[in-house]
């Protein structure tokens, strides 16, 4: 068993026309060809490891992870003394996918990474999600490698990166019991150590995924006698200094798996990324945004898994004389969740590829690479898309991840409600999607910027005037006119010119453009795959209907109906 | 351990018989590889994990693979290296067609001593194709060297010596044997480690000669500047082997005729504990080779 290779849409994915020039760049002429006996020859070469390696993690979630997440989920981590020990099963995963060389995928041959463009990094994190969301966590916490590759010293990244791949497991240390959402009330102290010339750490953290790792990023207040975003700075901090302890873990409703700790650090030493003063507003944004990314290819994931469970469970029961997913009932909502399935995924890794696209070109400028005009807009362009995608991409997936698990769970009916069925789980691991790294209601805040600077709609505009077959254009045709009812919609609410009234009916607005731009992206799919014709227009006919009815709810409000709502 | 030790695995592409469809045999009762999709015999995957685990501990230990077939078994060895072995090779020749498990025992035991001193050789119980567990008691019987079957577990490898867990029907035995040693491997031995992402981009490339004859042009090119990639063949005359102990002539075995047998309960007898009924149950049973 493999889940690679028995989901069709991860190659399909993977084999984008666009990931021809992310390799190519990330690649540089495939100039590590002549020092690593493992780097890619050519484009082909490359895009062939990609599909073998893919291989190697559907494997691995099919026969470890998969089967042992019903046992991590009921053992769950334990703490100990200050120390979290991993259900047998999360070890035995991690050992799995450590063996296998997977841990440190993106970073740099010269750190014992794979090199690889986050794509396939992103295809991997959704692979293992669908296998078990919550073990997922502890893998996807690599993304730290990658803002220590990004923002830290040569010294440092020397010192630190190689451990990823030997298996170092990493934390990011962000929220505190009164900084949840609002980082900038961050406390945790870091006074400078003249004698050793390190940042010495104290204070506590809560709600820290993995705390216990090898390598934490800790967010902490460097600068005294400050109160915001302005005074925190980023430090990284090696477990081997055994100044920090795990003082209890949640008892959690899903990803029981994943350690969530509560960590006290007492004069833990630690090394400053960067510069001081820049970790939120710089180093952590940066961070957030590879961690929003994560937690899409998770939601899609968990889609995957309560969508597979649903159409096995509905081919299986039967009532009234034959099998449930016989009756249009059951049917309608099995292929509504393939549905937006296959929108959401389509939305991840258009997404993915646009972050891969402005870092690539981002490394390339830091290395001193004299960019050419072109590459140099390019990487304005896909950085502003990657930012206005990214939580988009965040705000919808977890919101679907969440509705297809429910809807599995509603198919299986009362047996879904019983512990006997993976339903049941994977209903409670979706839960966390919209809540974690930012909530579906800050998504909405940061998306938001897309809708009034016209970003949306500029993409929208590229996307319309693809090129496209004649016997699709009935579907371009809605698209048009579900563009035109969202510009009109945008231009109500604008308006006003009142931020509080912006705020109120952003995420009306922003999930116009999201099923507008899913409209376009599947009807491109199509282009490539005849397979995404029917989710492509039953996509298009349903985000048409739902678009008007949140244009027609925008129409008739006016600046005093807010009023209702205040108590 | 300072010593450096040398480790075979014998390893075989077998037809996956686990999932079988209608069409699995062929009207003349021989198997119909083409509809099953070749595969590392799943033993023998545990056996190249045992070994792989000594050589976690002894890192300077190096591991070959051996595998005889036809061309197409290449694929065994690139995945014995993509696993972590250090190098294979390929035992192919017309002449080994036909051979049964007496055949194939002696050409392995030639190409084993055509690659010098060994110290350990690890291969699966059995193999899903053929079922005999005969081939690795065979070979080192031929190599006039001990043997431990139904190997579970490693327990402890010395410079001169393996310690072992064997599985038995009810119950477990260690044993200790000194160096050389053939062990067969069974299934319940730890699974096989997935591929590694390097070893799989370093070793994809890697090739016999015959498949080489139908590669790209740049892939020959690489070979010459690593030549790792380069899987080696070994024949009849390579190992010094006598081609009459081969193929159909080497081969006592002969197959009668195969049928397909479906087991099915057609009726009930009721028997009263009466000795003649017994002893009459005895004889039907003895008599349709249920038991005897």
């Amino acid at each position: 068993m493999n889940h690679y290779t028995d989901n069709k849409d991860l190659k399909f994915h993977l084999t984008h026309p666009l990931m021809k020039r992310i390799v190519e760049l990330k690649e540089r002429n495939y100039i590590d060809a002549e020092t690593y006996d493992y780097a890619a020859l050519d484009f082909e070469d490359a895009m062939d490891s990609y599909d073998k390696i893919m291989d190697i993690v559907g494997e691995i979630c099919a026969e470890i992870i998969g089967p042992n997440a019903e046992g991590v989920d009921h053992d769950g981590p334990t703490v100990e003394n200050g120390r979290v020990t991993y259900a047998k099963g999360t070890q035995e995963n991690y050992d799995a996918l450590v063996q296998a060389g997977l841990v440190g995928m993106t970073l740099p041959r010269k750190y014992k990474g794979l090199n690889f463009p986050l794509t396939p990094y992103v295809l991997a994190g959704e692979m293992i999600s669908r296998a078990d969301a919550g073990f997922a966590n502890i893998w996807g916490l690599q993304d730290c490698a990658e803002t220590i590759h990004e923002f830290a010293s040569e010294e440092q990244k020397a010192m630190f990166l190689p451990r990823f791949n030997e298996g170092a497991t990493a934390a990011m240390d962000l929220t505190e019991p009164d900084a949840g959402s609002d980082l900038q009330a961050v406390n945790l102290k870091a006074t400078y150590d003249e004698k050793s010339g390190k940042w010495i750490l104290n204070g506590v953290k809560r709600f820290i995924t993995n705390g216990d790792a090898e390598i934490s990023l800790v967010l902490a207040r460097s600068e005294e006698n400050t109160t915001d975003a302005r005074g925190l700075s980023l430090f990284i901090y090696d477990k081997a200094d055994d100044a920090v302890t795990v003082r209890r873990i949640e008892n959690k409703l899903g990803i029981k798996g994943s350690p969530t700790c509560e960590l006290v650090f007492k004069n833990a030493p630690s090394v400053l990324v960067g510069d001081r003063k820049l970790g939120l507003i710089k180093y952590v944004m940066s961070l957030m945004n590879g961690a929003r990314l994560g937690v899409g290819a998770q939601s899609v994931g968990i889609s995957e898994a309560a969508y597979r469970e649903a159409l096995k469970y509905a081919a299986e029961r039967a009532q009234f004389g034959k099998t449930i997913d016989q009756f249009p009932a059951v049917y309608e909502m099995l292929t509504n969740m393939r549905v937006k399935l296959h929108a959401e995924r389509s939305l991840l890794y258009e997404t993915s590829r646009y972050v891969d696209m402005y870092k690539v070109l981002q490394e390339l400028q830091d290395e001193g690479r004299k960019l050419e005009t072109e590459d140099r807009n390019d990487m304005k362009k896909y950085r502003k898309m990657a930012d206005i995608f990214t939580p988009l991409l965040k705000l919808i997936s977890s919101e679907y991840s969440n509705q297809i698990a429910y809807d599995s769970l509603q198919i299986h009916g009362g047996t879904g409600f019983m512990k006997d069925f993976p339903i049941e789980r994977i209903y409670r691991d979706a839960r966390i999607t919209t809540i974690y790294e930012g909530t579906s209601q800050l998504q909405v805040v940061a998306a938001i910027r897309g809708v009034t600077a016209g970003g949306y709609l500029e993409r929208i505009r590229e996307f319309d005037a693809m090129p496209l077959s004649a016997e699709y254009e009935f579907m371009r045709r809605h698209l048009q006119v579900m563009t035109a009812e969202y510009e009109a919609a945008t231009a109500t609410v604008v308006e006003f010119k009142n931020p509080e009234y912006i705020d109120f009916h952003a995420r009306r607005l922003v999930e116009m453009a999201g099923n507008i731009i899913m409209g376009y992206l599947l009807l491109q799919d199509t282009m490539r795959s005849e397979e995404y014709r029917i989710s492509a227009e039953i996509f298009i006919k349903k985000g048409a209907a739902e678009n008007n009815e949140r244009a027609f709810y925008i129409k008739n409000f006016s600046l005093k109906d807010m009023d209702l709502y205040k108590a | 351990m300072t010593k450096k030790l040398k480790i075979i695995v014998l390893a075989k592409q077998v037809p996956d018989t686990r999932n079988v469809g209608k069409d699995a045999m062929k009207a003349d009762g021989t198997v119909n590889r083409a509809v099953l999709p070749a595969i590392f015999n799943p033993e023998d995957l545990n056996a190249l994990e045992m070994a792989l685990r000594v050589k976690d501990k002894n890192p300077n230990a190096e591991i070959t693979v051996l595998t005889m077939g036809p061309g197409r078994a290449a694929e065994i060895i690139r995945e014995g290296l993509y696993r972590g072995a250090d190098r294979g090779f390929l035992l192919t020749d017309r002449k080994f067609a036909g051979s049964d498990t007496l055949a194939t025992s002696y050409a392995i035991s030639c190409a084993v001593k055509k690659l010098g001193e060994f110290d350990l050789i690890f291969g699966g119980r059995q193999a899903i194709d053929g079922d005999t567990a005969q081939v690795g008691p065979q070979a080192a019987e031929k190599l006039g060297i001990p043997q431990i079957t139904y190997a579970e577990e490693t327990l402890e490898v010395t410079n001169n010596s393996i310690t072992v867990k064997r599985r038995l029907e009810r119950g477990t035995e260690t044993v200790k044997a000194t160096f050389p040693v053939l062990i067969t491997v069974t299934g319940s031995a730890a699974d096989c480690r997935a591929r590694n992402a390097k070893f799989v981009m370093k070793y994809k490339h890697a090739r016999t000669i015959s498949e080489l004859a139908d590669a790209a042009e740049d892939y020959i090119a690489l070979k010459t500047k690593r030549p790792y990639l380069q899987i080696d063949e070994l024949s009849v005359a390579d190992v010094q082997a006598d081609d009459t102990f081969l193929g159909l002539s080497g081969s006592p075995t002969k197959v009668k005729a195969i049928e397909n047998v479906v087991f099915i309960a057609k009726d009930a007898k009721v028997l009263s504990n009466a000795n003649e009924e017994i002893e009459e149950l005895m004889k039907e049973l003895i008599a349709n080779h249920t038991i005897g």
